[in-house]
């Protein structure tokens, strides 16, 4: 590495220890309900929401009408996409007259941007009209990222709250989170991305003359409203095929970068948000550092492995499914950063990666998207590790686990426990299933070891509601659309139906103030512990299904051998 | 229950807001403040839309700068990588064919080629090369252009130098050569502005395609 490659890192790494606080106060005082700059301008938009809808902004809700709205919510999300992407023929704004979506890929798209996964097995420039991409795509890359904010919130209130009943209302945090949060910060991006080459136009795509006399139709769209969604929601669906690392998607090394601390952008300030509700600020940077330190050792080994010489073609840093203008230092960075985050956007192509830095993107989704994670998913993903530490913690020391003063006990743990295992189940069940089976193994393009990591990797991604991919699988066939479309909402709903749960049993707890032998949360020991916690669930669980894939690969090439 | 019709409304409004209102404003906007960018930054020459900067097009002619291998051969419908992995055959079969044809078409040059050019990028469509990559065929294009006009070595390094774009801020991202842009310096170096005509393209079956298509796979992608 290059000393302006370590600059751009610790560059990022400071703006975005700068933004968190920033960002996460004024997270903390919109779902609070107090005045920020934002209010006067916006609050009618708010106000206007809750008539349309016929919502009353004041009803307080339980888990259970929380998640019932929840739930809802998504299903008619799921209806309406469908509807879209099956009607696009007959409606406006498609000037290349695409034809209609398969109710298969419907489907699986409608699952994927719902349960802001943003998996996708079509290619956006040849397969969604204009319409389908803005009213259906980019409206749910906003709603499912302010849902799972709206989560987050309020698994936080049910840690802060005390003998209540009720943990806030989903449309009002929901809509909050849209209105302050998501289209401001869009609006403003939106415009920076155009500035940097980003197209945003509703004319068809051009037909040119190269200098050499071939015909090339060139694909236009509305993509900087999209992309600035995209990346500030973690949802990482592109609006092209080959995604940020398309030019007209991600143009310049400086949208680049802007991109990649806008994925972090919101998911690390709600750290500090945390910190601020529940009135413990030092935990809440202790979030934060364990996201931190897990992502700069992660990041650390993925860039090593790149740089590393490959005896294949005797040179390093091979730059195939990379583009100039990142190099290979930005592509990597981004690799980790993507993955991290439940984001799932890439600039180059995961499956061209060396297989060591391929297979650190798998950890960081296989580890629960807990690394500063997806909008808000990272956060309560966050805090399941965090409780079971705590448990673990109080297992060991002989004494009744608590948390903020609230006694941890065997129902939570059940819950926490869930949460915790569904993914991981749908990942090695769904791999072992598939990598058998006639009907999913004609989908994978690539021979040996690299094969199976195109499917664990496809359903690692699903499961972590991540969405990138190892993009040789052919992944637009019934089958492989159904069962990915299981496994993203078993990684959406099996998680988040447990950590409302857990949101309420808390809310009703009386607090008890901490005593001498109350495990401290607040430090440097237990951040090491939630460390260990993670590493030790994530290892047991994927070491196998890892050796079989990259590791394999890794070691076989490090002898020249090739598949 | 009693959430289906609010969220019905709900998710109607917010269509209607986020689906609607908000791209078509910025498509506005943008159109105002940044009319290039938005629209693509088509280049025309001699009344003919040639291409646009940031996407690249396929350039096998020897007195032309050639960008690099593309998994989809620079067609834009739809974008994407070969998806190959470092240690796939695949790959290392395409990548001796690429230094074998770049070897004998750079006579004058005696190092390996240039990185970039061995490789297809990510979205098949990268616009630009790096600076070495643009310096290594420079005698290969300055012999091309050299039969009837006169282009030195030194005329073409200028060129090269003078179209490197270099790290934004100083630091951010890569130094690169827009392939695009450069060729079209170097046509009108040489006085060469009429626009460009449509050739069709041979009948498929004549033998190997330079771009190495075999490696064209379905782009799955995200």
């Amino acid at each position: 590495m290059q000393t302006n490659e370590y600059a751009q890192f610790i560059i990022f790494l400071i703006l975005l220890i700068a933004l968190t606080p920033l960002l996460g106060r004024f997270m903390a005082k919109v779902f609070q309900g107090e005045k920020t700059f934002l209010t006067k301008p916006l609050g009618w938009l708010e106000h206007l929401t809750y008539k349309v809808s016929g919502i009353d902004p004041k009803e307080e809700m339980t888990w259970k009408s929380y998640l019932s709205g929840f739930l809802v919510f998504h299903l008619i999300g799921i209806v309406i996409l469908m509807i879209f992407q099956m009607t696009q023929a007959w409606l406006p704004y498609n000037p290349q007259n695409l034809p209609n979506v398969s109710w298969h890929s419907a489907f699986n798209t409608a699952v994927s941007f719902i349960t802001n996964t943003n998996w996708q097995g079509y290619s956006g420039e040849v397969t969604m009209s204009y319409l389908t991409q803005m009213a259906a795509l980019t409206v749910q890359n906003f709603l499912s990222a302010a849902c799972g904010i709206a989560v987050a919130i309020a698994i936080t209130r049910g840690i802060a709250r005390r003998n209540a009943l009720t943990i806030g209302n989903f449309w009002v945090d929901t809509t909050r989170a849209t209105v302050y949060i998501l289209l401001p910060v869009s609006i403003v991006f939106t415009l920076v991305l155009v500035d940097q080459g980003i197209v945003q136009t509703l004319a068809p795509y051009v037909d040119v003359i190269t200098l050499e006399g071939a015909k090339q139709s060139i694909a236009l769209g509305p993509v900087a409203s999209q992309v600035a969604i995209k990346m500030f929601g973690t949802n990482g669906g592109g609006f092209f095929n080959a995604n940020a690392a398309h030019p007209f998607e991600n143009p310049t090394a400086v949208s680049n970068f802007l991109q990649m601390l806008s994925i972090f952008a919101i998911g690390a300030a709600l750290t500090y948000t945390y910190g601020i509700m529940t009135k413990a600020r030092r935990h809440g940077w202790v979030i934060f550092g364990t996201m931190l330190a897990l992502f700069v050792s992660l990041t650390s080994v993925s860039l090593y492995s790149e740089y590393t010489h490959n005896p294949v073609f005797n040179l390093s840093g091979i730059m195939e499914g990379k583009e100039s203008r990142f190099g290979v230092f930005n592509s990597v960075f981004f690799s980790s950063i993507t993955t991290s985050a439940s984001c799932g956007a890439v600039n180059a192509m995961h499956a061209s990666l060396s297989p060591l830095s391929g297979g650190v993107a798998m950890v960081n989704m296989m580890l629960g998207e807990i690394i500063f994670g997806g909008v808000g998913a990272g956060l309560y993903g966050m805090l399941l590790f965090v409780l079971l530490t705590v448990f673990i913690a109080g297992l060991m020391v002989g004494r009744t686990p608590e948390y903020m003063g609230k006694k941890i006990e065997a129902k939570e743990m059940t819950m926490i426990i869930l949460a915790i295992l569904a993914p991981c189940a749908a990942i090695l069940l769904g791999t072992a299933i598939s990598i058998v089976s006639p009907v999913a193994l004609p989908s994978l393009s690539a021979k040996g070891p690299h094969g199976f990591s195109e499917m664990l990797y496809a359903f690692t991604s699903a499961a972590a509601n991540n969405g990138s991919a190892f993009a040789g699988i052919n992944a637009n066939t019934v089958y492989i659309n159904l069962i990915l479309s299981l496994v993203m909402l078993i990684g959406r709903f099996a998680i988040i139906a447990p950590v409302l749960a857990v949101a309420g049993s808390l809310a009703q707890k009386k607090y008890s103030p901490p005593s001498s032998g109350t495990f401290e949360t607040d430090t440097g020991i237990f951040a090491v512990l939630l460390v260990g916690v993670i590493l030790i669930i994530g290892a047991l669980t994927f070491l196998p299904g890892l050796s079989l894939g990259p590791i394999v690969e890794h070691l076989m090439m490090l002898k020249g051998q090739t598949f | 229950m009693k959430y289906i019709l609010p969220a019905l409304r709900y998710k109607l409004f917010m269509t209607l807001l986020l689906g609607l209102l908000y791209p078509l404003l910025m498509t506005a906007i943008a159109k105002v403040i940044f009319p290039r960018q938005a629209s693509g930054e088509f280049i025309s020459r001699g009344g003919q839309v040639v291409g646009a900067k940031l996407i690249a097009q396929k350039f096998e002619r020897p007195e032309y700068f050639w960008a690099r291998p593309s998994a989809v051969d620079y067609n834009p419908l739809p974008s994407g990588g070969s998806n190959l992995g470092q240690a796939s055959q695949d790959l290392k079969k395409a990548f001796d064919e690429r230094v074998a044809k770049l070897k004998a078409a750079h006579a004058d040059q005696t190092g390996e080629p240039p990185q970039d050019l061995l490789f297809a990028s990510g979205s098949g469509l990268d616009p630009h090369i790096s600076p070495e990559a643009a310096r290594y065929q420079i005698g290969r294009v300055a012999n091309a252009r050299n039969k009837g006009k006169n282009l030195s070595i030194d005329q073409l390094q200028k060129l090269v130098d003078a179209s490197t774009e270099p790290r934004q801020l100083g630091f951010f991202g890569e130094s690169v050569v827009n392939v695009l842009a450069l060729n079209l310096a170097l046509d009108k170096m040489q006085g060469i502005e009429t626009a460009p005509v449509f050739i069709p393209p041979p009948p498929a079956s004549a033998g190997s395609n330079s771009s190495g298509s075999p490696l064209t796979n379905n782009p799955e992608s995200k």
